[in-house]
């Protein structure tokens, strides 16, 4: 009978990301309602010292394989290894991260096991032994409740949304062979081109200030981006202002964009279509500025004001600087 | 060169989705379907790929007969064939199940590089390509913003939180298309007209000789949790506004 609930830890250049800590909460959690062990997979490069970390946030196994194959994230190495030690070990369970690297994962080992999985859940909970994994379908106008009849019942977990609850455990290290070589590697990675701007990115961010048409031009941004330095925040922007060319596709925040859930998202000048609601409409708190009372994004705003932007937005940096 | 782009119907972005009063899915009637987005990034990234390095686009899509309407419009974007898998079983299929139904019509078909959208806008799964990477046992690149193909090997361009992977694959691979690979063409006049005449093969289930039993099931729909009505921030004075709303935000919020 499968057994244990299993996470895949996120970890790049040698440090695991947050989200490895939210699926280790999430996952403990799980295993405490079934009686449980939790299993982490590791991946990497000199990862396993790493393992104590997890270990923190409820893991009791950490399998890891460390080998230079590993140092870069590849689909077809990581997808072996961790659908080689998955069959080796029958997890009931299997979660990963809806970060970009984690869907790609993910979606490849569910063809590789050939189960089913929930891609990003903002919820789970077992019932009748099972897992039941709660997720917006339709752009966040509906929710759906999935249950997975393929083994091990797979979720992806919702950067952002899941706590990470420290709840010290073993974090025993198992390596296992994953045996995977530099020739199983089809699709290469051929250069990273690092981001220079520093900032976190919009799907990590806990902090989003954004942009949209009303900003009635490019050059008209570093308003709001003085107030996202002040607040520790990453820029985002509609759509209208990414097809317009005043920021990058990289900023899009929408239906064909990033989905965002951060703490807080300022929009500003932001009408609320319902493709840019359906990126953002899960952040916790949402402020809009807006001089238009009737536009639909205060409808999900829990601050709204009702003003020229060019006038609110640098007193919002101004009243912020004070209390930063 | 042969290429394939996979396509699913979808409400239209703006369409209402109303869930059935027993939960099992949703409304239908009234609903305007379109093709996927990120499908029409696929095929206008197939037909570019075939008028710099010749060879055949095919579109492959599973759903019921109003499905054809998309299959047509790929069509008429300027794709040469079409195979519509049409079997009750697979409608709202879960993502292995689709992407099984597909890997069986590609199987019999010639292929060096296949489309799909990096994810459709009805379920939001974004697990089709992988999974069907995966059961034809070939590469894949997924969320690619930009693709170079030429001498049996594709480079594409995958953003990822805070940086940019260039990949490099063999072919055939599958590609799944993100916003701002490309600008979709639309179908013109004398497109449509030619569309209707193309070949479009219909299968089932069982002419692909797969299984339809699910691996994942919607269990129940439920509406969006309701936010609770937000507060507008009364007055004239834009910086007592904005100075209100900082401090709600650190007091009440507890957000900064
Ligand atoms: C298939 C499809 C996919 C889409 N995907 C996305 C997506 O991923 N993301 C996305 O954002 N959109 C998406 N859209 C587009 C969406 O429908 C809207 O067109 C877009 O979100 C509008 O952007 P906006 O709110 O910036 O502009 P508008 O709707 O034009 O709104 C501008 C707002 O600014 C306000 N304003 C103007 N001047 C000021 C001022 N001085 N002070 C204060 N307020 C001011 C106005 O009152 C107005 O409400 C998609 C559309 C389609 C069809
Ligand atoms: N029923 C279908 N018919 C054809 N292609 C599909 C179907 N479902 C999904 N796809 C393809 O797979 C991509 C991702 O879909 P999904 O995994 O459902 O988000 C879509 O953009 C399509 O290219």
């Amino acid at each position: 009978m499968s057994k244990g609930v299993w996470i895949v830890a996120e970890q790049r250049d040698g440090a695991l990301r947050k989200v490895s800590f939210e699926l280790a909460s999430a996952a403990r959690k799980l295993a405490d309602e079934l009686g449980d062990e939790v299993g982490a997979v590791l991946l990497g490069a000199g990862v396993e010292g790493l393992a104590p970390e997890l270990g923190k946030y409820g893991v009791d196994k950490v399998y890891v394989a460390d080998d230079a194959v590993f140092a870069q994230y590849t689909t077809d190495a990581y997808a072996a290894a961790v659908a080689k030690v998955v069959k080796e070990n029958d997890p009931a369970i299997l979660l990963l991260a809806a970060s970009v690297l984690g869907k790609d994962l993910s979606s490849r080992l569910v063809g590789k096991l050939a189960t089913g999985m929930a891609s990003d859940c903002v919820e789970l909970k077992i019932e009748g032994g099972k897992l039941i994994a709660k997720r917006p379908m339709y752009a966040g106008k509906t929710f759906g409740e999935v249950s997975v009849s393929g083994s091990p019942q797979m979720a992806q977990l919702r950067p952002n949304v899941f706590p990470a609850n420290e709840n010290a455990k073993a974090g025993e290290v198992v390596k296992f062979d994953a045996g995977v070589s530099a020739a199983d590697i089809k699709a290469k990675v051929a250069e990273v081109q690092q981001d220079t701007s520093g900032k976190v990115d919009l799907t990590e961010a806990e902090i989003i200030v954004s942009g949209g048409r009303g900003m009635k031009g490019p050059e008209n941004y570093n308003i709001i981006e003085e107030l996202a330095d002040v607040l520790g925040a990453t820029v985002g922007a509609s759509r209208a202002a990414v097809d317009a060319g005043w920021r990058p596709q990289s900023d899009q925040v929408g239906q064909t964009g990033k989905v965002v859930s951060p703490n807080l998202y300022i929009a500003c000048g932001i009408s609320g279509a319902i493709q840019h609601l359906a990126g953002m409409s899960s952040s916790k708190y949402i402020v809009a500025v807006n001089k238009d009372p009737d536009a639909p994004i205060f409808a999900k705003a829990d601050y709204g004001i009702v003003d020229d932007l060019f006038k609110i937005v640098p007193e919002l940096t101004t009243a912020a600087k004070k209390i930063m | 060169m042969n290429i394939v782009a996979c396509v699913k119907q979808v409400p239209d972005t703006e369409a209402l989705i109303k869930v059935k009063p027993d939960g099992s899915g949703i409304e239908e009637g009234g609903i305007k379907w379109v093709m996927n987005p990120y499908d029409e990034f696929g095929v206008e990234e197939a037909l570019k790929l075939k008028e710099k390095l010749g060879g055949e686009v095919t579109v492959v899509s599973v759903g019921p007969a109003r499905t054809m309407e998309t299959i047509r419009t790929a069509l008429a974007m300027g794709a040469e064939k079409g195979i519509h898998i049409d079997d009750p079983a697979l409608y709202n299929a879960d993502a292995y199940t689709t992407a099984n139904a597909l890997a069986a019509a590609i199987k019999e078909i010639p292929y060096d590089i296949i489309f799909c959208g990096q994810r459709a806008i009805d379920g939001d799964m974004g697990q089709v390509g992988s999974i069907l990477a995966e059961l034809l046992d070939i590469p894949q690149c997924t969320i690619v913003t930009k693709l170079d193909v030429g001498d049996g090997k594709a480079t594409a361009v995958k953003p990822i939180e805070g940086a940019q992977l260039v990949l490099e694959t063999s072919l055939p691979c599958v590609i799944t298309a993100q916003k701002g690979l490309n600008e979709p063409r639309y179908a013109s006049l004398p497109g449509i007209m030619k569309a209707k005449k193309k070949p479009v093969d219909v299968k089932n289930a069982a002419a692909l000789g797969i299984s339809v039993e699910p691996k994942a099931k919607i269990e129940k729909m439920t509406p969006p949790p309701a936010r609770p009505p937000g507060k507008i921030i009364e007055g004239e004075d834009p910086a007592a506004k904005a100075a209100e709303v900082i401090r709600l935000l650190r007091e009440e919020a507890k957000v900064i």
